[in-house]
């Protein structure tokens, strides 16, 4: 059965915004699928709120919805999509969990009946069967498969009754990334953890089970056309065994351990299961347990969708799984669609891999203290790095400095009181430690296996790096090692870092002594036949052999650096910028070479650029790659800070570095050269100093005036970052801030209160200069730029502000040289006489996190314009109409497009969910509508944080935001809110003239505010924090308010907005908007496209 | 220690050498793509008179046990992997990878870049070679070229069972048909297969003569996989045409290549074979695809059988290989492929069943 003649039109499904579990493998997948089905001819209509995908960019779709993944809005396009001679279909296998539980509400309301709408890619009893845990079990005891004993429960007395034994496990059905799982290990945890398990899941169930901690873990992912033919595209083995989610365990491709009989009987288990669920077309992932005792198989779980892992299964064997799902769902075979790195053969065969590939994942704890740093059930990871390897220790050292961790590695990692604690509960850190274990630690293979249970075959591995490591550690020098000796480091993985740490020399005397003796890497192809066939898709990656497959071209080339590991504040829109850099160049006719080393990515599809090195993000790796294939030039603006770091040492090794000069991008780093530039330009920017002891410190901040920001010089993303109100508060920062010295001081900003934060994207080329979009934030500046909703076009700076702000933006860029892209952030803050004044808080001459976001709110791609701009294709005044070269702004249209950021703190129990200057957003939406209100309120609902339409406002003001909280106050109340304050607020309001029920803090007594919001009547959270003084009032709020999923407010800004949003939403009803069109509404696109 | 494969054409590989590190290894170097079954892949007999280059990369990681055995002993002369595992982790296993192999006298090379050897024979064809550890590279050479080529050879009868044997579960099956089955270099897995579907299996000497196998009265005949050329096996196709039609026949790989041959087809050399445990084959009569376990440098010319006796029923979707045949008016049938599949997938297993109807003895 070839192409299905019954549909002309597919609805795709995304995912959504960026969260934990859930990243963006799916714009990836949901990519290859549109334009799989496009390239066949079928009409696309994507729906993902997701503005910094590649997915919604609108080449990629013939209609494309940028609105929130609810019911709601989804019907309303189904209907405007439906056809009344049928035809259209919907696709909910390529977008997540999100996309099949969307897919499941849409049927069960009846929507898809209703408009005629077919779902394909999987039926809705595969999903429930699948998804319901209950319903799998079963289908599972049918088909003759074991699996844990366990019981499906809905109430707190059936769980209690069946958990007799500990440890239990609790898994949520309907959820992902075990979302409300958890492992019980009493009686007391286990009441509590199935309470929330209960709450999370959609459908209010839960699977009690029998734990197999410490058996093997495994994946499979299985391919299925609806001529019934099934294969298996790679097999996944789990380093960490059962017990630490998939997603938080580093994994290995292909299974290492399984004799064939083994591998075999999972094999066939696979078969059985995808058909009694009956995917009858697509890619699904099931998991399997095996007891390394005696070999006993259960299964775990089956996600009958296009996954996490597929992602990784695809990047790991070259086998495009969603786009292979894709052209299945529309009702080709296997045998009918061809291998595309091999062009003669078909996709009808089982990839086989002549390499070893690792996975790892990367936390971030740091940035949510007293969040549980031990890893479970539930994914805590927000990204994930791939190493490629032709042994499985060269895979492993690479994905472990793809890490980016900055932390030294191997022993000095590691605290050797808490080794035994670290081995035996998962933690980040626990590879270190079995490193150390192995080696320094002197424990045997046995012994670790008993702590951790790894199987040996992995721990022998690493006891051979580890003792491979203390032996040249004890060479007495790198001369002392010989070529021999050196050779087999290179080969079982260890970078020169590593070598020139273990030899005590510097980095480049390693190259050097390797070059004299030829020691270089070699490039092998990923080509799912191991050699087999000829190859035709140059995806590479390094390794010491002996030939090389790389076969560079005489072309005109350009080497883009992708951006690594997905982590919170470098993430999915600097992998978007990539993939724009290379479709530009591609275009105007250069060789394009990716260098990434994140599965997840769209810039890791081989077929996104020309030539692909899976390969980390270091100096050594990108340095040999850049050598190898002689490129013209290289883009280290667009990947965010990883490769940014890279810029001046790759200059210095004599890469030109295109666009924005390393030193101009070393300028605006600089605090003193940028300063002297700012005062030279006549820009203001917050008084400020550095300060590298407390007495210093002190003196800076009474100069300068509180509240002062302070923060360490060397750190990203905020990191570290603090408000300080008061000298104390300031002393106690001092003590307690990491080390600092002459050449890493403290820096000391004056703290602009009540600011309204402003974030400009700009093109420039050196000539002209051109403005992407003046966004307004939501949140005063204090709250990250990343963490703070924003608005396009800016809804309240007057005309005269926005044209301060652009005069200083080209002022910047003409001063900084920039050729390409640059971000500024601006802070607008009164001064005494009320008069505002522009002041710029940071200048960012690459790429940013909102370029995506404003290309698609205006339809202008800048990642693209920046990138003909930098490598000399074009100059803006040939990308762009006159009128925008003389306006100097790029035009925005009659919507407001609003962003919002989505944050994981149900992940993070115990972490204090405020916001402040240090990022914790993990992804994004974006909000459409013709007024400011509505745009925000569809952002928030996007967002997962739905605004309520009645209920009680529960107020806790800081005294500066009283009088400003009386007019919101009133205006909820005429909206028909009840209101409830603590005493201090609550006094205001009466004296005010509302009606406002007072309450109790917790300190004073009960029934408190806790209490209360614990009651359910209380819908919305208003609370502008005080600082110290009232932390654990406020922290106790906050934590109350996302445990129960109360959305909450910590500006008065954003409560503004949110008051406005109420009042859209009360208005009307879901209004969608098809981006292509708001598009063509705009200026006519650039030459670019 | 130090060792080193030479081929043919001179281009030598230098790794480490384990297993039976003293003896020399000689023959025709294949390469096998399964990322399994390391073991069943050195215990084929099919791989007689051939030095086996593993592609996946590590190899011996879960040691060995004698149920994995597909023969008495390995057949392999040597293997070539890139990594050879230095402990065994498995339940299961009895004894580790370089142990069981030094113990059988075959030498093992590692750490070469397998993957340059491969891309060498998918361009050349399969070479000649020779590998040892302490040894002259041009002694080696020489050897290489001393070998006589795979072509016109019958190993056939050299790894054949001396003396006829019964299979397992006789007792059990003792209601079950009788099949008789030629040893060409059998696998124990089709054995056990044919056991398990409740076939009491003869295993008989390649040479056994059409009348003394008739003499037995079997209710079927199976005709086994094994290794070198089938063309100067003219002994077992003259006994399969005096056997054709008499009682119904199943032939597996080598097997298949004889009934190729006896019904009038030729057989010809691939440039580098099918190792691996990947294949897509087309059934056509269903056009359900088999993900399939291959072991053969030699196959069957479609264009060659007569179209009016003999239907082509399996090809190989990459290359379009014939992978099976059945006579339309005859029963017999055959597969170039390994539907019993030790290593490699079991999509094929309903073969086995085919044939107890075949025998009209299906349940
Ligand atoms: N019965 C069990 N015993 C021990 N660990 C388990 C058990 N069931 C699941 N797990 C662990 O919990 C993780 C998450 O469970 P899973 O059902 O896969 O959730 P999700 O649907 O979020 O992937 C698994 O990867 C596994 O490590
Ligand atoms: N002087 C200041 N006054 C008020 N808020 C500030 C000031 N400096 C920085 N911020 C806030 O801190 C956030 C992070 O600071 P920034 O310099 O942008 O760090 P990063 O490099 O992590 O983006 C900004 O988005 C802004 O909201
Ligand atoms: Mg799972
Ligand atoms: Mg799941």
């Amino acid at each position: 059965m070839p192409r299905r003649s019954d549909i002309h039109k597919v609805i795709i499904l995304g995912s959504g915004p960026i969260i934990i579990g859930q990243a963006c493998e799916f714009d990836y997948s949901g990519a290859q699928a549109c334009k799989a089905l496009r390239a066949d001819g079928f009409e696309v209509v994507l729906v993902n709120s997701n503005p910094a995908t590649i997915m919604t960019d609108p080449e990629l779709a013939d209609r494309t919805y940028i609105e929130p993944l609810t019911r709601a809005y989804v019907a309303e396009i189904l209907k405007r999509e439906c056809e009344p001679r049928g035809g259209v279909a919907l696709l909910p296998t390529v977008g997540g969990q999100t996309a099949l539980n969307l897919a499941v509400e849409l049927a069960d309301a009846g929507d898809l009946e209703r408009y005629g709408i077919r779902l394909i890619g999987a039926s809705l009893e595969a999903i429930k069967k699948a998804e319901d845990r209950l319903l799998f079990k079963d289908a599972m005891k049918a088909i003759g498969l074991e699996t844990p004993r366990s019981r499906l429960v809905n109430n707190l007395r059936d769980g209690l009754e069946f958990a007799t034994t500990y440890p239990v496990i609790i898994r949520p059905s309907f959820t992902l990334g075990g979302t409300g799982g958890g492992l019980a290990y009493n009686r007391e945890e286990f009441a509590a953890m199935l309470v929330r398990g209960l709450d999370l899941s959609p459908v209010h169930e839960v699977l009690v089970e029998e734990t197999v901690l410490g058996w093997k873990e495994y994946e499979l992912e299985v391919m299925r056309d609806n001529a019934d033919n099934v294969i298996i595209v790679c097999s996944i083995e789990n380093l960490d065994p059962m017990g630490v989610h998939t997603g938080d365990s580093i994994t290995v491709a292909p299974a290492q351990t399984l004799s064939d009989r083994e591998y075999q009987a999972m094999r066939d288990a696979s078969l059985k299961v995808i058909r009694e669920i009956g995917v009858e077309t697509g890619g699904s992932n099931i998991q399997y347990a095996v007891n390394p005792a005696d070999g006993r198989m259960v299964v775990i779980e089956m996600n009958p969708r296009v996954s996490r892992s597929s992602a990784l299964a695809s990047k790991a064997t070259g086998f495009p799984i969603a786009k292979i799902a894709a052209k299945l769902a529309v009702g080709y075979r296997l045998d009918e669609i061809s291998n595309d790195i091999t062009r003669k053969t078909p996709a009808c065969f089982e990839p086989t891999l002549d390499y070893v590939v690792v996975k790892i994942p990367k936390w971030q704890f740091e940035k949510f203290p007293g969040a549980d740093t031990t890893l479970g059930p539930q994914m805590k990871s927000v990204g994930e790095v791939m190493a490629i390897g032709r042994t499985f220790k060269e895979a492993l050292l690479k994905g472990v400095r793809s890490l980016e961790t900055g932390k030294k590695r191997g022993a000095m990692a590691v605290a050797p009181e808490l080794l035994t604690q670290r081995l035996v509960s998962p933690h980040p850190d626990r590879l270190s430690y079995v490193r150390y274990a192995l080696g320094e630690g002197g424990m045997s293979i046995a012994e670790v296996h008993e702590w951790t249970g790894m199987d040996p075959w992995f721990l022998r591995q690493i006891q051979d790096i580890s003792q491979l490591e203390q032996f040249l550690a004890a060479a007495g020098g790198l001369d002392k090692v010989s070529p021999d000796t050196l050779r087999q480091a290179k080969r079982s993985g260890l970078s020169d870092a590593r070598l020139a740490e273990l030899t005590g020399v510097a980095e480049s005397a390693v190259l050097d002594r390797r070059r004299e003796l030829g020691l270089l890497p070699v490039y092998k192809r990923v080509d799912t036949c191991a050699a087999e066939f000829e190859s035709y898709t140059p995806y590479m990656y390094s390794t010491y052999e002996t030939e090389d497959e790389a076969e560079p071209t005489k072309k005109k080339k350009i080497a883009i650096l992708g951006s690594g590991p997905n982590r919170i504040g470098q993430g999915i829109e600097f992998d978007y910028c990539c993939c724009h850099a290379a479709f530009a160049l591609r275009e105007r006719g250069f060789e394009t070479i990716m260098v990434n080393c994140n599965p997840e990515t769209v810039s890791t599809d081989y077929d996104t650029s020309d030539r692909l090195y899976f390969e980390p993000l270091t100096l050594e790796d990108v340095t040999r790659v850049l050598e190898h294939e002689k490129v013209n030039g290289v883009i280290v603006q667009f990947g965010g800070q990883t490769p940014l770091n890279l810029a001046l040492p790759l200059e210095q090794a004599g890469f030109k570095v295109i666009g924005t000069s390393p030193r101009s991008i070393d300028l605006a780093e600089d605090r003193k050269r940028f300063g002297a530039l700012l005062r030279r330009l006549h820009i203001r920017q917050p008084e400020s100093g550095t300060a590298t002891s407390v007495v210093q410190a002190v003196k800076v901040a009474a100069r300068i005036g509180y509240p002062v920001l302070v923060r360490p010089s060397y750190v990203l993303g905020g990191r570290a970052m603090a408000i300080v109100y008061d000298e104390a508060a300031l002393r106690r920062y001092m003590e307690l801030a990491t080390e600092y010295s002459s050449d890493r001081p403290i820096l000391i900003d004056r703290f602009l209160e009540d600011a309204i934060e402003v974030d400009v994207d700009a093109l420039s080329d050196g000539k002209d200069v051109v403005l992407g979009g003046i966004m307004e934030h939501i949140e005063e500046a204090g709250i990250h730029s990343g963490d703070s909703s924003c608005v396009l076009p800016p809804y309240s700076l007057s005309p005269a502000l926005q044209q301060t702000i652009q005069k200083h933006t080209v002022q910047l860029a003409l001063a900084l040289k920039v050729k390409g892209l640059m971000n500024v952030q601006y802070a607008i803050a009164q001064d005494g006489e009320g008069k505002q004044h522009v002041y710029v808080l940071e200048v960012n001459p690459r790429a940013s996190r909102t370029v995506p976001y404003v290309s698609k709110a205006t339809g202008y791609p800048l990642a693209k314009l920046a990138a003909l701009v930098m490598s000399g294709s074009a100059k803006l005044r040939q990308l762009l109409p006159a009128e925008v070269i003389e306006r100097q702004r790029i035009p925005t249209g009659a919507v407001y497009c609003v962003k919002s950021p989505v944050f994981p703190w149900n992940k993070f129990q115990g972490a204090d969910p405020v916001l402040g200057p240090e990022m914790h957003s993990t992804g994004e939406v974006m909000g459409i509508a013709s007024t400011m209100g509505e745009a925000f309120a569809k952002a928030q609902l996007a967002a997962g944080q739905p605004l309520p339409a009645a209920g009680t406002v529960f107020f806790k003001l800081r005294d500066r935001d009283k009088a400003r909280g009386v007019e919101l106050a009133r205006r909820l109340h005429h909206l028909g809110f009840k209101l409830l304050a603590t005493r201090g607020t609550a006094a205001a309001f009466r004296a005010a003239g509302l009606e406002v029920q007072s309450v109790f803090k917790v300190s004073e007594g009960r029934p408190n505010f806790v209490d209360l919001l614990k009651g359910g009547e209380v819908t919305l959270i208003v609370n502008t924090p005080e600082g110290r003084q009232q932390f654990f009032e406020e922290k106790e709020i906050r934590r109350t308010a996302v445990q129960h999923r109360i959305p909450i407010v910590t500006t008065l800004a954003a409560a503004a907005a949110a008051v406005e949003a109420i009042a859209a939403r009360a208005a009307d009803a879901p209004s969608v908007h098809v981006l292509q069109h708001l598009h063509q509404q705009l200026a006519a696109k650039p030459a670019a496209g | 220690m130090e060792a080193v494969l030479v081929l043919e054409d001179g281009r030598a590989f230098t790794g480490r050498g384990f297993g039976a590190v003293k003896a020399i290894g000689a023959g025709e170097v294949v390469f096998n793509t399964s990322m399994t079954g390391y073991q069943e892949i050195c215990t084929d007999p099919s791989y007689a008179g051939q030095i086996v280059c593993l592609t996946a990369p590590q190899i011996g990681n879960y040691g060995t046990n004698p149920d994995d055995d597909e023969a008495a002993k390995p057949f392999v002369e040597a293997l070539i992997v890139r990594e050879f595992s230095s402990i065994a982790s498995n339940w299961r296993s009895a004894q580790d990878c370089d142990a069981y192999l030094a113990a059988h006298g075959i030498p093992v090379l590692a750490d070469i870049d397998t993957r340059a050897l491969v891309r060498h024979l998918r361009a050349q064809g399969v070479l000649r070679g020779a590998l040892g550890a302490g040894h002259p590279q041009d002694e080696l050479l020489a050897g290489a070229r001393a070998l006589p080529r795979m072509e016109g050879t019958d190993l056939a009868k050299v790894v054949t069972t001396r003396t006829a044997y019964d299979g397992p579960r006789i007792e059990a099956n003792r209601q079950g048909p009788l099949v008789v089955a030629y040893d060409f270099g059998i696998k124990r897995n089709i054995v056990r297969q044919l056991a398990d579907h409740g076939c009491r299996v003869k295993v008989i000497p390649a040479q056994t003569s059409a009348a003394d196998v008739l003499a037995m009265k079997p209710q079927g005949i199976f005709l086994s996989n094994g290794p070198g050329d089938p063309e100067p096996c003219s002994y077992a196709v003259q006994n399969i045409r005096a056997l054709m039609g008499k009682v119904p026949i199943f032939g597996i790989c080598l097997g298949h290549q004889l009934i190729g041959l006896a019904l009038g087809g030729k057989t010809y050399k691939l440039k580098f074979g099918h190792h691996g445990g990947n294949h897509p084959v087309r059934h056509e009569a269903t056009g359900r695809i088999e993900i399939t376990a291959h072991n053969h440098n030699f196959a069957v010319d479609p264009d060659s059988l007569p179209a009016s006796e003999v239907e082509c029923t399996h090809f190989d979707l990459n290359d379009g290989t014939l992978e099976g045949l059945r006579h339309r008016s005859l029963p017999l049938y055959s597969v170039q492929y390994h539907p019993e599949a030790a290593p490699g997938p079991h999509d094929s297993h309903y073969l086995f069943a085919d044939f107890m109807k075949l025998m009209g003895t299906a349940p």
